[in-house]
């Protein structure tokens, strides 16, 4: 399968500390993908370097063949990647179609003037624009939410809405920033088949950061695992789960030693 | 917990009502008020605003003793009220006495006010005698404060709006005599307004008129509202054609009817309303605050001048109809070449930044070094006035060009090229609030970072925000400088970016309609009322800190607030 | 979707005309300094005399300024209301000084003359500043940025007219000293004393705070806090206190620097805060906001080229009465350094270990 990103030897460093430190990384092209590793192991700061937020000091990202690792967020967008935030970051004061038609601001070519004219095409494009909006606002569940303020939303749905926005922006990869934080388990699970509708009925390929195990275990194809800004590891979900050093990342060195059965045994029990 | 002992904390309320009243006297206000009357002959609007401070240290002296009592306890409400007037009126008092009654007291050495005519008005013109009167009227007044709490709420809201039009109507008195008296009816006008207050009848009708007023809409107002929604459509539009139609009617008379002064007056407020929407385009839309936003209004202006000014510098040769849309343009190219270097820098910087800009484009307009193009300190003198008709030629320096038509000469004539404008830009402004661009000008104001990782490219939508925002305050100050037929660099004050500013943060930041009602308290009031005007700056400076402690999103809010409690409305209305 | 080619273009402008700005001050700099040296208008002596007067009047700056870069170290804020408390701890000293003069006392003991304005100015300053702080800033902690920027402009209007009515819009004479009047002749050039005793009060006042900061219980909180504000708070660290003292000292200087404005000028009024304050944040901004010693450093050098500026490279390009573009200087600096190099000479940072 051709892969759509490529990264190639990505560092990046904040004055002393290596955060990311010479990573190389695959996505094949409709996949699901995740990074996992201990809090602090570089994996939001990887998905920075990847849209753009923070440069990376070295090395080379290609998405689709085209080197991306200079150019701009807003560049980087275009070219179709798009992605959601550990935090949520939706634009608090404007309704949730707002939030989704402003991620739909690239594909809308009306110039101010023709806006201010109120000319016909734009009429027409500003009518095409809601609809879509209104079509992924269903898509994420939040039908008739569209007037809400984006901050009065309960806690699930801003989730979804800050997916809805991502994808208005059509998107080839979706970098999602740990989706399922804060959900419980019933959310957690309508989450991972929601994920695997975007991969399989909109043919989006995913990259993952997760804490929560089971949604990692249960839909990613590829794992990758980062410790200290370094790649540790790399497999199926049943090779990560074995893996000695991603145990020992996990749990700490007196795991290994104390014999792999029990720290196997615990670290799954974790996973589960 | 450990309660507070509420008579403490009563007299803490006082202490603090005292320490305003003293410094409202010191800082000037009570002798400047003075002037004006509320009632002719009984109470004087510098009066009037002494005892609004004990009444109002009185009333939360009592809400704070409800809040440690708990409710029903009238009587702890009601001393705590008195005692909280009391302390605030022997605070004044302690003032009165270290003023003393000499005709140089000591005290004003350091303080200029504290003059003798200030001690004439706190005794009440009786002098040293009558100590007593001001802590009596301090706890009558804190009194008032503390029973005005004990009303019920209906009441508290009708008495409310009884004061707010007696003390409008009051304030404006002079105006509407003169109103009412060139339109013929000098018995009315004299019978109710005063030279400088209501008079007793006047304010017994207003006071009383607003009460029953409003008590019947309060048991009637319902019923009139539904039956409003109940008439068919076509009566609906007629109703709001109707509303529209007067308003029309009034807005195209009023020059006419109210004379040079209010026509300058509300010239005055439509050039800030434009400056407002401009600035609001950047500030309120995009975020990005400009303290030298009067560079662009300076740049429109002294476009203008030089292309139309018949005096030294002038070109002579251009209409003002020619002119003004050049001036917009200029000002947006200038909105191009000052944003484009400011823009990366981010939040607070940017407004030093930009302040920066401002003095730097006022000190250059204003000095010997480019004298020669703009006139240095001298200005730019002689702007022809815009004519309808055909414009003869340019014949000498200093003769202004003839006019064969009709001549804008007067307040009143731009003041429809002022309120068009207006109106035209407030369309505008509305329309780019809804379109894409405006969408993305909000998502910067929230967040950056996320707007760009959508695809916003961040200059490009900035540079935009920064020039619409130019190019409405060109045309402000284009027709600023067409209205006083001369422009200084001194006029382009810091000052002026200061009163935009606090204008767009009164009305509500992002809000159209906000600019106006900012505008209109902020520049309209003032500028009719010259005791207010004399201490503008030093109310903007408490406007500015009180809204953002109190009320940050303004008096308007923007349209997305106002959407967010229509839809709770809905949903309300759907569980009904 | 590739990039468009007017966003390409776009981009092209930008980078462009920032070389453009950056090639064209420096040019005119360059050109207008030869030019200058060439006409050799100004003899060697001048030139000390504008260096001297720069650095007096930078090391007042830079007084002022460390105010801005302390509470901007522990706040993130930009303090607008800064310059007008310098204002009022001149106007403080003038009423403090006026009394003096007027029962001879400070014809009789000069420095003491001098000493005592100056506590008065800073006390009136670190009072007001609390003041304000409690009523306008605090309760805005954690608000959106632009907000507590809005209510100290607020807070500065407020100030500065609160000061006009109660005084006046007029201008007052500071008193002379006259033990500071004349000059020193210095290595053959003659020096005004008051320049001398102005440089050595803002340093001595300088040493100071840099000993507060670096060494005492207090100093090493606010550090802490300007670190990491919740970490300190679990180290037992009264934050609140800790920002309040930060006001009061910040604002001290300044009162500080308020007198030996007036002493330097010899004229007060409700609106001298405004200027000196805009530069004086431009120094801090050129020294790297929240860097103490950044502070000093930039108050000196925006002090030099002010006084130098007009003369050197002005002049040098024809411009005429150059001294009226002053302050355009400053501005243009504040901008420059906000465009190219925003952390400033020393870098950002109140914290660094080597501040």
């Amino acid at each position: 399968m051709a892969s759509i990103l490529t990264a190639n030897k990505v560092t990046k460093r904040f004055g002393g500390l290596t955060a990311v430190n010479a990573v190389d990384f695959e996505i094949p092209e409709k996949a699901i993908v995740s990074i996992i590793g201990p809090n602090g192991a570089g994996k939001t700061t990887f998905f920075n370097c990847i849209t753009g937020f923070g440069k990376c000091d070295e090395g080379e990202i290609l998405f689709e063949g085209t080197p991306i690792q200079r150019l701009r967020p807003d560049q980087i967008t275009k070219l179709g990647i798009s992605r959601t935030y550990q935090n949520i970051r939706l634009f608090a004061d404007m309704s949730a179609l707002e939030n989704i038609l402003v991620g739909q601001h690239v594909f809308l070519k009306a110039p101010w003037f023709e806006s201010v004219l109120g000319l016909p095409n734009v009429i027409k494009e500003e009518k095409n624009a809601l609809a879509e909006a209104q079509r992924l606002l269903n898509f994420v569940d939040l039908k008739g939410k569209g007037d809400m303020l984006a901050r009065n939303l309960p806690y699930g749905a801003q989730r979804r809405l800050e997916i809805a926005r991502a994808l208005a922006t059509k998107p080839k990869l979706l970098l999602l920033d740990e989706p399922s934080a804060g959900m419980n388990p019933r959310e957690t699970e309508d989450l991972t088949a929601f994920i695997r509708r975007l991969r399989d009925e909109l043919g989006i390929t995913i990259l993952l950061i997760e804490h929560h195990m089971r949604v990692v275990m249960g839909i990613s194809e590829n794992i990758t695992v980062l410790d200290y800004g370094e790649k540790i590891a790399e497999g199926t979900p049943a090779q990560i789960q074995s893996n000695p050093r991603v145990i020992e990342a996990y749990l700490g060195r007196g795991a290994a030693t104390e014999g792999m059965a029990t720290a196997h045994e615990r670290f799954t029990k974790k996973a589960g | 917990m450990k309660k507070e002992n509420f008579l403490w904390s009563s007299v803490k309320s006082g202490l603090l009502g005292g320490v305003i009243a003293i410094f409202i006297c010191l800082v000037g206000m009570t002798e400047v008020f003075s002037k004006r009357d509320v009632i002719e002959g009984v109470i004087t609007l510098g009066q009037f605003v002494l005892l609004a401070t004990s009444v109002v240290a009185g009333f939360i002296a009592s809400r704070r003793t409800i809040n440690l009592l708990g409710p029903n306890q009238p009587l702890p409400a009601l001393t705590a009220g008195l005692v909280a007037g009391l302390v605030t009126g022997l605070l004044v008092g302690l003032l009165i006495v270290s003023i003393g009654d000499s005709a140089e007291p000591a005290l004003r050495t350091i303080f200029l006010n504290a003059s003798p005519s200030l001690y004439q008005l706190l005794t009440f013109e009786k002098g040293a005698g009558n100590l007593w009167i001001m802590p009596t009227v301090g706890a009558i007044s804190g009194l008032l404060g503390a029973g005005y709490l004990l009303l019920a709420e209906m009441f508290r809201r009708t008495i409310n709006r009884a004061l707010l039009v007696m003390v409008f109507m009051a304030l404006f008195s002079n105006l509407f005599r003169v109103i009412f008296i060139n339109q013929g009816m000098e018995g009315f006008a004299k019978f109710i307004f005063g030279q400088t207050g209501l008079t007793i009848p006047g304010t017994l009708i207003f006071f009383f008129g607003v009460i029953l007023i409003s008590l019947f809409w309060n048991s009637r107002g319902k019923q009139i509202q539904s039956s409003v929604a109940k008439l068919p459509k076509g009566g609906q539009l007629a109703l709001r054609g109707t509303t529209i139609a007067l308003i029309a009617i009034v807005a195209l008379g009023l020059p006419q009817a109210s004379g040079p002064f209010i026509a300058q007056v509300i010239v005055t407020v439509a050039l800030f309303i434009l400056m407002g929407l401009g600035l609001n385009i950047t500030l309120g839309f995009a975020g990005l605050l400009d303290l030298g936003f009067v560079a662009f209004y300076a740049i429109g202006a002294y476009t203008v001048g030089l292309l139309t000014s018949y005096g030294e510098f002038g070109m002579q040769h251009i209409s003002f109809w020619v002119a003004v849309p050049i001036a917009v343009i200029v000002a947006m190219g200038a909105g191009f070449v000052l944003g484009l270097p400011v823009l990366g820098v981010r939040g607070d910087y940017l407004a030093i930044a930009t302040l920066g800009f401002g003095e730097i484009v006022r000190l250059l307009a204003g000095s010997d070094f480019l004298l020669p193009y703009f006139g240095g300190p001298q200005g730019i003198i002689g702007i022809q006035k815009p004519c309808i008709g055909i414009l003869e030629p340019f014949v000498k320096i200093d003769v202004p060009r003839i006019c064969n038509g009709y001549e804008m000469g007067k307040p009143q004539d731009i003041y429809y090229i002022a309120v068009a404008s207006a109106l035209l830009i407030a369309f505008v402004a509305w329309r780019l609030r809804e379109s894409r661009l405006g969408r993305a000008w909000m998502a910067i104001r929230e967040d950056e970072d996320v707007a760009e990782a959508l695809g916003i490219n961040l200059i490009q939508t900035k540079l935009l925000a920064y020039m619409l925002g130019a190019a409405m305050a060109g045309l402000g100050g284009a027709i600023f400088a067409t209205l006083i037929g001369s422009i200084f660099a001194t006029s382009m004050q810091l000052l002026v970016s200061i009163n935009v500013v606090s204008l767009i943060i009164v009305g509500g930041m992002g809000s159209i309609p906000g600019v106006i009602v900012g505008s209109i308290a902020l520049i309209g009031l003032p500028e009719l009322l010259r005791e207010v005007s004399e201490f503008r700056y030093l109310l903007y400076g408490i406007t500015l800190i009180i809204m953002m402690l109190a009320k940050p999103e303004g008096l308007w809010p923007s349209q997305a607030t106002l959407r967010e409690l229509h839809h709770s409305e809905i949903e309300t209305d759907v569980k009904a | 979707m590739r990039t468009s080619l007017s966003e390409r273009l776009l981009d092209l402008v930008v980078s462009g005309f920032l070389w453009g700005i950056r090639i064209l001050i420096i040019t005119a700099i360059l050109f207008g300094t030869v030019a200058a040296i060439r006409a050799g208008k100004y003899t060697g002596e001048q030139w000390i005399d504008f260096v001297v007067f720069g650095i007096a009047q930078g090391s007042i700056y830079a007084l002022i300024a460390l105010g801005y870069t302390m509470v901007y170290g522990i706040l993130r804020m930009i303090n607008f209301a800064h310059g007008d408390i310098f204002m009022t701890g001149a106007f403080g000293a003038y009423f403090m000084a006026t009394w003096l003069n007027n029962i001879g006392f400070i014809d009789n003991n000069p420095l003491l003359g001098f000493v005592i304005p100056i506590l008065f100015a800073m006390l009136v300053s670190a009072g007001i500043a609390m003041l304000v702080e409690r009523i306008a800033y605090r309760p805005l902690r954690g608000a959106p940025r632009l907000v507590p920027l809005i209510s100290a402009i607020g807070a500065s209007f407020f100030l500065e007219y609160a000061f006009r009515g109660f005084f006046g819009p007029g201008k007052y004479a500071y008193p002379p000293i006259k033990a500071l009047e004349g000059s020193w002749t210095i290595m053959g050039v003659g020096i005004l004393k008051i320049q001398v005793i102005v440089t050595i009060a803002a340093f001595v006042m300088m040493a100071t705070l840099y000993y507060i900061v670096m060494f005492t219980k207090m100093g090493k909180a606010m550090r802490a806090v300007s670190e990491n504000k919740d970490t300190a708070a679990l180290m037992g660290i009264d934050i609140n206190r800790i920002i309040v003292s930060t006001f009061a000292i910040g604002a001290a200087m300044a009162g500080a620097a308020g007198v030996l404005f007036s002493l330097v000028y010899r004229q007060i009024d409700f609106f001298m805060g405004f200027t000196p304050g805009i530069k004086a944040f431009t120094a801090a901004v050129l020294g790297g906001i929240g860097n103490i010693p950044g502070a000093m450093v930039g108050g000196i050098v925006l002090g030099i080229f002010e006084s130098v500026g007009p003369s050197l490279f002005l002049e040098g390009l024809g411009i005429p009465r150059p001294y009226q573009l002053k302050d355009v200087i400053a501005f243009t600096m504040l901008v420059m350094i906000l465009l190219f190099r925003p952390s400033g000479i020393l870098g950002e940072r109140l914290t660094t270990k080597k501040a």
